[in-house]
């Protein structure tokens, strides 16, 4: 049964994806966010300049390229953490624009960050509880009466048990979330990320210092992520992974979105074998150009020798 | 030696008027550093515009009593929002130059020629306490155990000092308990982790912001009224960080911490103070220490058991071992 839905929901997903150009800012049938020339200036450089780009909904998109080709920033703009110059995005139909990070976060977009930010001095299970939308107990005045909030409370730590069970954090429940290991503080980010009720989960380089052994369950997490009618949308370097889970991959350089694919083919589409190994890479020489090349520099030197004489 | 006027004065000083003044101001500057992780490094600005709102309005202006306290609340919490309202958008080392220069701005403002017709100069106000003391119910006398009693006058600001410092504690205790206790500490962890967990972290730093300044402008009030006046430098920047020391003596993020630490801190002056000085009045010590130098010393010697005390016990009197050793991570 678990099987099938995870297939059904990969199937949909690759459906949806079925028979589209492999061109950037491809329109989706059913697109959760919509970007449009979003242009980020820092100074003179120009960090990103995304024409438009959609993301299709309970799909899990991979965002790649090459270092510095404006990823995080892009996530970051997106996500209300940096405000972009121009353009315009909407999420579900709503503008988002201008509109700061916490109520992006409340409309349902929830991101990660790529330096893992666990809150290191509170428990594992204040970091989870933090994450609950709407909390009584969250307003001042109504903090001082403990009547009012507790039952919530007590909702909110059944439900992040729930997810420290399937994160197989249950047992680290009441440690300080600084104990934890590298791994193990990406799978309570990506829990806390999960307790706010997120429809889109930005995962910003889930993988990045996560240790082998740890690898397969975090992807096993992601894929649970579709599963349960999220949409994933994330910045990776590590391609095996980007191959195992995506269903569709966004490839950004110098901060424009140049292709867009399925993830087995992508990385052969000469637009990316470019932007991640240098447009004008040496291609092997043919023995014609060779002897022509040759040639141009023996007349050149004879011309010179001839000069001086 | 007087061996039992040392003892006196220590144990007085252990529940004084200075006492209970640094206490309510640490407890403040606790919510905002020591769960908020905001530096605001001008808790004497709030102590001091809390005194002279109430101390103008009565002496000057000759207003009611109650009106000066309500004016001096007034003041301190639009003091909280001019120096939030820019500042806590930024990184938190701008809201410390930013107090900092503002406690002086408003102490020089104080003692200014300019204003000395509304805030008196350097001499500051004095006539303005009277209701405060008519509304006395202890009857003239001395109060207390044998030797360490009090008039009625101290008898009854300090009583109504230990009551707003129980309430004071009261309202910490249950806030941090709360959710909004937890949105606060995870502030202090880190800003963006809770941006992105839908949390509106400027309003919640306002919101410590404000309620740390009114519980420290308490003190203000009590400190102008226990001494039945005001002068502009009793609100130095000395003032606040007496009272960040009284907090990381106690250990940060702790609710009783600042009242303890504020009783110890005073117990180590005036003990040390005394000790010195009549070891000085016996010429026990030797001729380099002076009836004017020793209370110069007794700072040096309180300073060396702080450095110690931070040395080998870091995270204060209360505070957790563990937590500090996250930070080393």
């Amino acid at each position: 049964m678990h099987a099938d839905t995870t297939q059904s929901r990969k199937a949909a997903a690759l459906a949806a994806f079925a028979g589209l150009p492999h061109e950037p800012g491809v329109p989706k049938p059913d697109p959760i966010l919509v970007v449009d020339k979003v242009v980020r200036r820092f100074g003179g450089l120009t960090a990103v300049n995304v024409d438009h780009v959609e993301i299709q909904r309970g799909s899990i998109t991979a965002l790649i390229g090459p270092n510095g080709a404006g990823k995080t920033t892009f996530f970051n703009q997106l996500t209300g953490f940096d405000s972009a110059d121009e353009g315009s995005w909407t999420f579900n139909g709503k503008q988002l624009r201008g509109v700061p990070a916490h109520r992006v976060a409340r409309a349902g977009m929830v991101r990660t960050f790529q330096l893992t930010k666990a809150l290191s001095k509170l428990t594992v299970m204040e970091n989870m509880r933090l994450g609950a939308q709407n909390q009584l107990g969250e307003s001042f005045f109504r903090a001082l009466i403990p009547g009012i909030w507790r039952r919530q409370e007590d909702e909110i730590t059944e439900r992040a048990e729930k997810l420290l069970e399937r994160f197989k954090l249950a047992a680290k429940r009441d440690d300080f979330a600084g104990s934890l290991s590298g791994g193990q503080r990406k799978l309570l980010e990506m829990a806390r990320a999960l307790m706010v009720g997120p429809e889109l989960v930005m995962l910003d380089e889930p993988m990045a210092g996560v240790n082998p052994a740890l690898t397969q369950s975090l992807l096993g997490h992601v894929k649970d992520l579709r599963e349960e009618g999220m949409t994933v949308l994330f910045v990776e370097h590590d391609m095996d992974m980007v191959r195992d889970i995506s269903d569709w991959v966004i490839v950004m350089a110098q901060g424009a979105v140049i292709a867009e694919g399925p993830p087995d083919t992508i990385m052969s589409d000469p637009r990316v074998v470019d932007a991640y190994l240098g447009a004008h890479h040496d291609a092997p020489m043919s023995a014609e150009e060779f002897q022509e090349q040759l040639q141009e520099a023996e007349a050149e030197l004879e011309s010179e020798i001839e000069e001086k004489a | 030696m007087d061996w039992n006027t040392i003892f006196i004065t220590t144990v007085k000083a252990s529940i004084g008027l200075e006492t209970v003044v640094y206490a309510l101001a640490a407890i403040g500057i606790n919510i905002q550093f020591g769960y908020a992780g905001l530096l605001n490094f001008g808790q004497a600005a709030f102590l001091g515009v809390a005194a002279y709102g109430m101390a103008v309005t009565v002496a000057t202006f000759h207003l009611p009593f109650w009106l000066g306290i309500a004016i001096g609340l007034v003041a301190t919490v639009v003091l909280a929002f001019l120096l939030g309202i820019p500042t806590l958008r930024l990184r938190a080392d701008y809201l410390a130059i930013v107090t900092i220069a503002a406690a002086e701005i408003v102490r020089l403002i104080f003692r200014s020629v300019q204003f000395s017709s509304v805030f008196g100069g350097s001499d500051g106000r004095q006539n303005f306490s009277g209701d405060f003391f008519a509304m006395n119910p202890y009857p003239p006398g001395t109060y207390g155990i044998g030797p360490i009693s009090f008039n009625e006058r101290v008898t009854w600001v300090l009583t109504v000092g230990w009551v707003l410092i129980a309430i004071a504690c009261g309202l910490v205790y249950l806030l941090m308990k709360s959710p909004w206790g937890r949105v606060l500490k995870a502030i202090r962890e880190d800003e963006d982790a809770v941006r992105s967990l839908g949390k509106n972290v400027f309003s919640y730093k306002m919101q410590a912001l404000i309620l740390g300044g009114v519980i420290g402008c308490l003190g203000g009030f009590l400190f102008a009224l226990g001494q039945a006046s005001v002068q502009p430098d009793l609100f130095s920047t000395e003032f606040t960080f007496y009272a960040y020391t009284i907090v990381i003596l106690g250990g940060a993020a702790r609710v009783f911490s600042p009242v303890v630490g504020a009783a110890i801190f005073w117990v180590l002056l005036v003990l040390v103070g005394n000790t010195l000085s009549e070891a000085v009045g016996a010429g026990l010590l030797p001729s380099l220490f002076t009836v004017n130098n020793i209370g110069a010393v007794r700072f040096m010697l309180v300073g060396l058991g702080l450095m110690l005390l931070l040395i080998f016990r870091p995270q204060g009197i209360f505070g957790d071992k563990r937590e500090i050793a996250l930070d080393a991570r």
